[in-house]
C-alpha cells in the first residue's frame, strides 16, 4: 500500500509558501479573510455541477438533517456581505461531486474574493495583478466571449443558431458529439473548451468577459446590452483558472435563475435542488454593489510549479485518501 | 455483453465503436467550471490497428466489446490459418492471414504468442517482443570487420528480413526485437 503524499513535501513546501503570499496580498489591500461553513442546508441548482450530500445527526438532531458539502462558499459569503462585512476573501475545501481528473480532484481547495463598488472590470484588473505576483507571469490579454469565438470559428456567439454549432463540430471530425449536444448552451462550451480554450493565454493569462445572457450564472446582465452578462473567466496554458461577476444583486432576478436552473435539470433528467432561501434573504435586506471571484489554488499552483497532474500538486487525492 | 459507463473509462478497457472492437488507450476528462463534462478518449481500433480520438459526454454509455487475450504457442500454418494451442489445455485455435497481418514473418514453431479473441475468434496475433531464429541466407561477411558499420541484409528461416553486422554468417542463430525489426545479437548470449 502506497501510503505516501502524491506531492513532495519539497513541493508542500512551495505550496504553503503561496498561500502565505495569497494571504499577504489581501491584507495589503485591508481584504478580511473569512470562513464559512463547508456543510449547509442546501447546494447548488447549476445543471452542470453536484453537491455531494450527507446527513447529521445527534443532540437537537435526532431525525438526520440532509446536508450538502458546498461547491463554493458563495453563497454564504454573500450573507455575510449583506450583514456588512466589506470586502472579504476565503482559502477554503469546495467539494464537487463528478468531477475528477487531470485538473479535478473531487475536493479541491478554492480562494474566492468580493470586493465592494467594484465592477468585473475593476476585479478583472486586480485578478490580473494577483497573478503576475503569484505566477510571475506578464499583463493579461482581454477577449470579449464574442471576440473570442470569432477570432478563432468565425462564429457569433451572440447570433448564432443551434444547427451552425452543430455544423461546426460535424466538419471538425466530430458527428457524434455534435448529435448529443442539443442546447445552445452545450454546444458553446463544447466549442469553447475543445476548439479556444487551448489557442488563448497561452503567454500570459487571458481573460475572457461577457458571457453570453445564457451562461450568466450569478453575474448581472449588462445594461447596454442585454445579450451579455458581466461574468469573466481566466484561463492560463490551457488552464481554466478563475470566474468571476460583477454580482446579481436582485432578490427577484435570482429567485428566478435559480427556477430556472432546476428546469433545465428536469429537462435533462436530474434531480431538482432546493433553493437557498437564506441567499434569498440576505439579498432581498440588500447586497451592496460588488464583484467577486473564484479561483482554484491547486490548479494556480501547478501553473506556478509546471505539475502536469493536480495530485501533484495536492498531498493526498481522491485515488490515496 | 455489458455496458460501461464514461466514468468506467480507462486505459485497456474495450469497447465497440463503429462495429469494431477497440480497446482505449487514455482517458482525459474535461469539464469547464459550469458547462457539460466530457471524456475526451485516444482508443486503438483492434481490428485496423488505428489510432483515434473520440468525446464522450460524460454520463454516457457504450457497449463493451468481448475482448480477451490469451498466450497461445505456434504450431504450423496449413497454407491458410496458422494453428496455435493452448499449452495447458491442448485446445488449438486457427487464425487467418488478416489476423496475423505483418507479423507472420516473425513466428517461429513453439514460440508462445499473445492472440487477442473477440467474441471467441482471433483478430490479432502478437509474437513474442524478442525472438531467435536461424539465418538462412545473407552475403558472406568481409574479414576483419566486426563493427558491423552499416551491415548487411540477411533472410531468416520465417522469411523477415533484418539488418545484421556483417560478421553474422548463414546458419547462425540471432535474436530480433518483433516490435523494430531490428537485430539484438547473436542467439545465446
Amino acid at each position: 500500500m502506497n501510503w505516501q503524499p502524491s506531492a513532495s513535501i519539497a513541493t508542500l513546501k512551495k505550496r504553503a509558501l503561496l498561500l502565505h503570499k495569497i494571504r499577504h496580498f489581501f491584507a495589503e489591500r485591508d481584504v478580511l479573510e473569512v470562513e464559512t461553513p463547508l456543510l449547509a442546508s442546501s447546494g447548488i441548482t447549476d445543471l452542470h455541477l453536484e453537491n455531494i450530500e450527507c446527513q447529521f445527526t445527534g443532540p437537537g438532531f435526532a431525525k438526520p438533517l440532509n446536508l450538502y458539502l458546498q461547491t463554493s462558499p458563495e453563497y454564504a459569503m454573500k450573507r455575510l456581505i449583506a450583514a456588512g462585512s466589506g470586502c472579504i476573501y476565503q482559502l477554503c475545501k469546495a467539494v464537487r461531486n463528478d468531477e475528477s481528473g487531470r485538473f479535478h480532484n473531487p475536493e479541491f481547495s478554492m480562494l474566492e474574493w468580493y470586493r465592494m463598488n467594484f465592477n468585473h472590470h475593476d476585479l478583472m484588473q486586480e485578478v490580473d495583478t494577483f497573478l503576475q505576483q503569484m505566477l510571475a507571469c506578464q499583463a493579461a490579454d482581454y477577449l470579449t466571449y464574442q471576440q473570442a469565438f470569432l477570432m478563432f470559428t468565425h462564429i457569433d456567439p451572440l447570433h448564432c443558431q443551434v444547427t451552425e454549432l452543430k455544423k461546426f463540430i460535424k466538419d471538425k471530425g466530430e458527428p457524434d458529439i455534435a448529435s448529443v449536444l442539443t442546447s445552445k448552451t452545450d454546444l458553446l462550451q463544447y466549442i469553447f473548451c475543445t476548439h479556444i480554450e487551448h489557442k488563448i493565454g497561452q503567454e500570459t493569462p487571458c481573460f475572457v468577459y461577457h458571457f453570453p445572457a445564457a451562461q450568466a450564472s450569478l453575474a448581472k446582465l449588462n445594461k447596454d446590452d442585454l445579450r451579455v452578462a458581466e461574468r469573466f473567466e481566466v484561463y492560463f496554458k490551457g488552464i481554466e483558472l478563475a470566474n468571476g461577476f460583477h454580482e446579481l444583486t436582485d432578490k427577484h432576478e435570482q429567485l428566478k435563475r435559480f427556477e430556472q436552473d432546476n428546469q433545465l435539470r428536469q429537462q435533462a433528467g436530474k434531480e431538482q435542488k432546493p433553493i437557498d432561501h437564506y441567499l434569498l434573504a440576505a439579498l432581498e435586506n440588500g447586497l451592496p454593489n460588488c464583484a467577486g471571484v473564484a479561483l482554484g489554488i491547486d490548479r494556480l499552483f501547478m501553473l506556478a510549479e509546471q505539475l502536469p497532474h493536480i495530485n501533484e500538486a495536492i498531498a493526498f487525492n481522491i485515488t490515496n485518501c | 455483453m455489458a455496458n460501461y459507463s464514461t466514468n468506467e473509462f480507462k486505459g485497456g478497457l474495450k469497447i465497440m465503436l463503429d462495429g469494431e472492437p477497440c480497446s482505449i488507450l487514455e482517458n482525459e476528462i474535461v469539464k469547464p467550471g459550469k458547462g457539460q463534462a466530457f471524456n475526451r478518449v485516444r482508443i486503438r481500433k483492434l481490428i485496423s490497428g488505428k489510432v483515434l480520438e473520440k468525446t464522450f459526454k460524460s454520463g454516457d454509455s457504450v457497449e463493451g466489446a468481448d475482448v480477451m487475450e490469451t498466450d497461445l504457442a505456434y504450431l504450423y500454418n496449413d497454407g491458410e490459418f496458422w494453428h496455435f494451442m493452448n499449452n495447458d489445455t491442448f485446445e488449438q485455435i486457427a487464425a487467418d492471414a488478416k489476423a496475423l497481418g505483418d507479423n507472420e514473418k516473425w513466428l517461429a514453431e513453439q514460440d508462445v504468442c499473445t492472440i487477442t479473441l473477440w467474441n471467441g475468434s482471433p483478430i490479432a496475433v502478437s509474437p513474442p517482443n524478442f525472438v531467435e531464429l536461424e539465418i538462412t541466407e545473407t552475403d558472406p561477411g568481409l574479414k576483419g570487420d566486426t563493427a558491423g558499420t552499416g551491415g548487411k541484409p540477411a533472410t531468416l528461416s520465417t522469411g523477415a528480413v533484418v539488418r545484421v553486422p556483417l560478421f553474422i554468417q548463414i546458419g547462425e542463430i540471432i535474436k530480433v526485437d518483433t516490435r523494430t525489426g531490428e537485430y539484438v545479437g547473436r542467439a545465446g548470449k
